[in-house]
């Protein structure tokens, strides 16, 4: 038996091997702790509107999306943020809190290497691409922009 | 005007936009940055399209929380000011509509890096 | 011969173990030398908490063979992080002649099948090998931030922080390691980093596969089949691979992963890292050697040979396995470290900063 044919099927033995986890706690989770940060985050809108009842909406929205990220970088300088993400899966990530904690996690974690060469450059180790991304992605839309 | 309706659409569609992200992990194994990445990019498309504004009217946080959120201001950022300011407008827009936000990620990173060390897992879930 | 079979006695002297809070709850925790309370160890990085952790496992297992660090002639060790510093930077501590490996996980029973060797040939009296792994440095050279709010995949595993080293000597003690074995690197083209255990597994299965020929033995032979840190599905896997390959490993055979923890679903698979095999050695297996309990005993420690950057190329995941296999070699020769160790043990807890 040639070696690729090996290793295919001991991959596909392999996968029929990894115990099969319930997908529904995770999901409902996921659910509970996204729909929770959004909730939170309509908590913020309100009190914002109600504050400031001169700004725009848009930027009302920019303040509460600060408010939560600020909250969510202290929450991972203490510590809780991990475990809160250990729990939820992708209802810690998808709302602006996954940016912010993926931002600052690397700054706090390789601060030992020193200031410019620990926090400033690994930063943006895991965030990096989303920065990319959005830039490029936005300069795209500008240019469909022109046609529309 | 503080409708309990705003709350509850809220975590609905919050919830809800998460859930496809955690089917996506269970299946695919993806990883952060590439969920991150994902609904960025999706957000855009819903921008461009002009879906994402009555979207977010319907759905209030529901839509602006999600990195979907900021997806869309970046491409509405680029959209507005191409229109108002011309070509120089598709290199500035994105980023100062979403200057707020990544201004107070990495400035409150840095400062929070200054205080805190990480610490290690007590064991995860 | 892949197998070198050591025809002069090599012994082990002293074995010495130090493991994390984590592991020190898990069901061998009577079984180990010393429990850190708190996993920096007093150290302001996790990188010096490994080395500090490494310099107390290995002058703990020089004292415990009641031995000075000057009667020991070469250090055998390695450990995961980068350019094997760990290691380096706790022989510079000591002083003592270093041999660096790396097998990864699997360096355990490289430095001892090393050691041994040496022993066996005359070439040295007495010689320790060891080695150390740091949950949150490995976590953080070969994953994500400590604070990073991600999920890990059901199939992974869990680094260990500690460690362990055994003190080969040419003076007789009452277990001798009889052969030992070095594994192939062996690839079934796994690339999910997140699955060691099913990358390592095929690299056991040849190793114990080559040994038991060599040696002429079947696995009804031994007391205690160890693999390293195959985890859960790893050593499943082993198990089904041997099985293919007409051979039955029976109740007597456990992955040190998968006996490390007492609540899996906390660690997933299992522990994994180059401590996990070092300190259930040095530890479980070491005592019940001594005491007579395991007759014969095979340790298969098992290394999975990638780095980050193979792979975010895509490359798949290369495995190895060493085997040693130890014996005990009756009552009548018994080294008395008993009095000596009870006041070592105090200077040593001492020197920890830690009041008992």
């Amino acid at each position: 038996m040639d070696k690729e044919k090996r290793n295919t099927n001991y991959n596909v033995y392999v996968e029929s091997k990894i115990p099969k986890t319930k997908a529904w706690p995770s999901l409902f989770k996921a659910f509970f702790l996204g729909g929770l940060i959004c909730a939170i985050g309509q908590g913020f809108f309100d009190l914002y509107s109600y504050l400031f009842p001169n700004l725009a909406e848009s930027e009302v929205t920019t303040c509460m999306l600060m408010s939560i990220i600020f909250l969510t970088c202290l929450l991972t300088g203490i510590g809780i943020y991990d475990v809160i993400g250990a729990w939820g899966g992708a209802g810690s990530v998808i709302p602006i809190t996954g940016f912010s904690n993926s931002i600052s996690s690397p700054a706090i974690e390789f601060k030992k290497e020193g200031i410019i060469y620990g926090i400033c450059v690994k930063m943006f180790t895991i965030a990096g691409p989303v920065i990319v991304c959005g830039v490029v992605g936005s300069i795209i839309c500008g240019v469909i922009g022109l046609f529309i | 005007m503080i409708s309990v309706w705003d709350y509850v659409i809220s975590f609905l569609v919050g919830g809800f936009i998460c859930f496809l992200g955690q089917i996506l992990v269970i299946r695919t194994k993806i990883t952060t940055a590439r969920i991150l990445v994902l609904f960025l990019i999706i957000g855009m498309i819903l921008e461009v399209f002009n879906v994402y504004a009555p979207f977010k009217e319907f759905a209030k946080a529901g839509a602006s929380v999600p990195i979907i959120g900021f997806g869309a201001s970046l491409a509405r950022g680029a959209i507005m000011a191409t229109k108002e300011y011309g070509v120089i407008g598709i290199f500035t827009g994105g980023l100062t509509a979403t200057a707020g936000g990544i201004s107070m990620a990495i400035f409150a990173s840095f400062i929070f890096a200054l205080i805190f060390s990480s610490k290690s897992k007590r064991g995860g879930h | 011969m892949q197998t070198i079979v050591l025809k002069n006695g090599a012994y082990i002297r002293a074995g010495y173990s130090i493991v994390g809070p984590l592991e020190g709850k898990g069901p061998l925790k009577d079984y180990f030398d010393y429990i850190l309370k708190d996993d920096t160890f007093k150290e302001k990085t996790f990188e010096k908490s490994e080395r500090k952790m490494f310099k107390n496992i290995l002058t703990g297992a020089i004292e415990k063979a009641g031995l000075n660090i000057d009667d020991v002639e070469f250090f055998f060790g390695g450990d995961l992080l980068n350019q094997i510093v760990s290691s380096s930077y706790t022989a510079r501590e000591l002083g003592l002649p270093f041999v660096g490996l790396y097998s990864a996980c699997a360096t355990m029973a490289e430095s001892l099948a090393l050691a041994s060797i040496f022993i066996s040939n005359g070439l040295a009296k007495n010689v320790v090998a060891g080695t150390c792994t740091h949950f949150s440095s490995a976590e953080r050279q070969y994953r994500f931030p400590l604070e990073l709010g991600n999920q890990r995949p059901p199939t992974s595993q869990w680094t260990i922080t500690g460690g362990g080293a055994s003190i080969v000597s040419n003076v007789k003690s009452n277990v001798k390691v009889v052969a030992v074995t070095f594994g192939k690197v062996v690839d079934y083209g796994i690339n999910d980093v997140n699955n060691m255990g099913a990358a390592m597994a095929p690299a056991a299965c040849d190793t114990i596969m080559t040994h038991l020929q060599n040696v002429k033995r079947s696995p009804r032979d031994y007391d205690f089949i160890a693999t390293g840190d195959l985890g859960k599905l790893g050593s499943e896997i082993l198990i089904d691979l041997m099985e293919y390959n007409k051979m039955t490993l029976g109740k007597n055979y456990s992955d040190c992963g998968c006996m490390m923890y007492d609540k899996t679903e906390r660690v997933f698979m299992g522990g994994s890292g180059a401590g996990c095999s070092a300190s259930i050695f040095n530890s479980y297996l070491l005592k019940k050697l001594q005491s007579g309990e395991f007759k014969r005993v095979l340790l298969v420690s098992t290394g999975a040979l990638m780095s980050t950057t193979t792979s975010q190329q895509g490359d798949t995941i290369p495995g190895i396995a060493h085997a040693v296999e130890l014996e005990y070699v009756g009552d009548d020769v018994k080294i008395d470290n008993k009095k000596k160790w009870d006041s070592v043990k105090v200077k040593q807890l001492a020197k920890a900063g830690v009041k008992e």
